[in-house]
């Protein structure tokens, strides 16, 4: 792992598109910006005109050491900072970043062990991150992502996922909450733990999991890869909630 | 709202000058140890709390001090240990 120090940078919006109904992809330029591993987040930082500061983290879902800084951030209704990402920022701005942050929930290359990615709703965006580097890279570990979200619609870096999985670099499974595709094999529901079992690395292979969802979901899903028998240990965990 | 120990990196590199999500803490109460990031963390618009993952007592706590400084406190910690390259835990 690369040392790369937290600090303050300002950071220009390069481009803005939509990911999903919710959630804009918003593409940063951070001439100080050291890189970053994959997983890492970073705090925004907003400043009203009366001075008043509001600030949330987020998930990197770019890595390595490019001065490109690409979030995917999905609005949460009466939040503070969430809705003016998504709805008003526009290229040319700058805010204040902080990162990179969270040196816990990272994949470097390199390791032998299977990875295991389980992500809840937009909490797919740091094992995204770690999906494409281990792509880019051509890393010979073998990974698995289970996806549980809302509707097919509301995946994010769908077609990235779809592209990594077709070049055969990510087993992906899909769980839909709220509506499935036409033919799909299962009624829309949340995940359960048999589902879990089925989708992920077995104990005796033993995966290194990082679950990243809302807090609710991600402990259900910690609590059960423990019983399942996986190493407390192996199983990393970052919940998020706020906007 | 009920987070973890990722939640507060930003915060405590202020504080500590590093990312410190992988140090780890010795609960002054159960005598446990675990990694900052495994922490359960409480945020409200007053700070943060981060409890013990194992019997829940105040670890850490974050907020707001006077004009923008940060007001930091380690009520429930009896050790913390650093390694300066921060390597993987695991």
């Amino acid at each position: 792992m690369t040392h790369r120090p937290a600090a303050w940078h300002a950071a220009t919006v390069r481009s803005v598109s939509r990911e999903t109904a919710s959630a804009r992809r918003i593409e940063f330029e951070v001439p100080t910006w050291p890189g970053n591993d994959a997983g890492a987040h970073l705090d925004v930082r907003l400043t009203a005109p009366d001075g008043y500061q509001a600030s949330r983290s987020y998930s990197i879902a770019s890595s390595g050491d490019s001065r490109r800084v690409v979030l995917a951030v999905d609005e949460v209704p009466g939040g503070e900072v969430s809705p003016f990402l998504v709805h008003e920022l526009q290229p040319g701005d700058q805010v204040e970043i902080h990162g990179p942050l969270g040196a816990y929930f990272v994949w470097t290359p390199g390791d032998e062990r299977p990875v295991q990615l389980i992500a809840g709703g937009s909490g797919v965006v740091p094992l995204y991150a770690m999906a494409e580097l281990h792509d880019r890279e051509q890393d010979s570990t073998p990974f698995r992502l289970l996806y549980s979200v809302r509707t097919p619609d509301d995946r994010f870096f769908a077609s990235e996922l779809e592209q990594i999985a077709a070049r055969g670099r990510l087993e992906a499974s899909y769980v839909y909450t709220r509506a499935v595709p036409a033919g799909w094999h299962s009624a829309p529901g949340r995940v359960t733990r048999d589902a879990l079992a089925a989708a992920t690395w077995p104990v005796d292979r033993r995966p290194r999991i990082y679950v990243c969802g809302p807090t609710p979901f991600v402990e259900t899903v910690a609590d059960w890869l423990t019983e399942l028998g996986h190493e407390p240990r192996a199983i990393r965990t970052e919940r998020f909630g706020g906007g | 709202m009920k987070l973890d120990g990722n939640a507060i990196a930003g915060p405590l590199a202020e504080v500590f000058g590093r990312d410190v999500t992988l140090a780890v803490m010795t609960c002054s109460g159960c005598h446990e140890s675990a990694v900052i990031a495994r922490a359960m963390v409480y945020v409200t618009a007053m700070g943060s709390v981060a409890r013990c993952p194992t019997c829940d007592r105040a670890l850490l706590v974050l907020g707001p001090g006077p004009g923008a400084r940060i007001r930091f406190s380690m009520p429930g910690v009896s050790s913390l240990e650093l390694t300066p390259d921060e390597p993987d835990a695991a």
